[in-house]
């Protein structure tokens, strides 16, 4: 299950929004072990590409670089579809490279419908979990 | 000659666990064989037949080893070298 603030919750779908058409990506930080989201880490999508996503190689560096110094791990990794449902791909599941992580899809398909929904992503297989938006 | 290699939590299971390990080579190559010798089968997972595999990030200190001439990149004492499986995907 994922626990995540409707703060949190809003910036992902805005981001998403933001970007489209094209593949929005990021990553929400917390505190290693502590399966809770804490830290929004937009990033550029370097493909640019309204179907495809891949994190900047130095700008990754310096995130995860980042996170090492703080304690923390990434606890959502999040990306969209711009044109499709807002469920893990055959890309999506072959990249997936963080065991530990909660992989958010959204869906900016359709403007009035929003679309977010989480998985885990472990040794090719993907579960889809429950979302929980926590109050403040 | 001691070069530090930083692993990735995802193969982690390689190196019992470390995510940190000491290796040689004058070179990445070189560096990555060594690696092999330790710690067998992650040199594959690391490269391919035509180099560093093109969704792993692999970084000499502060740069991406891609624009150091990738598996012939010069590496030496101290130098720390660090592997990121890209985050990557896509509706594609």
């Amino acid at each position: 299950m994922l626990t995540i603030s409707a703060e949190l919750r809003a910036k992902i779908l805005a981001h998403a929004r933001a970007d489209h058409p094209d593949e929005a990506c990021g990553v929400i930080a917390g505190p290693a072990g502590g399966n809770r989201p804490e830290r929004f880490i937009p990033m550029l999508n370097a493909e640019r590409s309204p179907t495809f996503y891949r994190f900047d190689s130095l700008e990754q560096l310096r995130v995860w670089r980042e996170m090492d110094d703080r304690g923390e791990e990434p606890v959502v990794i999040y990306h969209s579809h711009t044109a499709t449902e807002a469920y893990p791909s055959r890309t999506d599941i072959s990249y997936a490279s963080e065991p530990g992580a909660h992989y958010v899809l959204v869906s900016t398909r359709e403007p009035d419908l929003e679309e977010f929904r989480s998985f885990r992503i472990l040794d090719g297989e993907v579960t889809e979990e429950d979302v929980t938006v926590a109050p403040e | 000659m001691a070069i530090e290699v930083r692993i990735p939590t995802i193969l982690r299971s390689y190196t019992g666990g470390q995510k940190s390990v000491e290796c040689s080579g004058a070179t990445l190559e070189e560096l990555f064989a060594d690696l092999d010798g330790r710690y067998e089968g992650l040199r594959e997972r690391l490269v391919d037949d035509s180099g560093v595999r093109r969704f792993v990030n692999v970084y000499l200190n502060d740069e991406d080893v891609r624009f150091l001439g990738g598996l012939s990149a010069s590496v030496r004492d101290g130098d720390t070298v660090t592997v990121l499986p890209a985050v990557a995907g896509g509706a594609r």
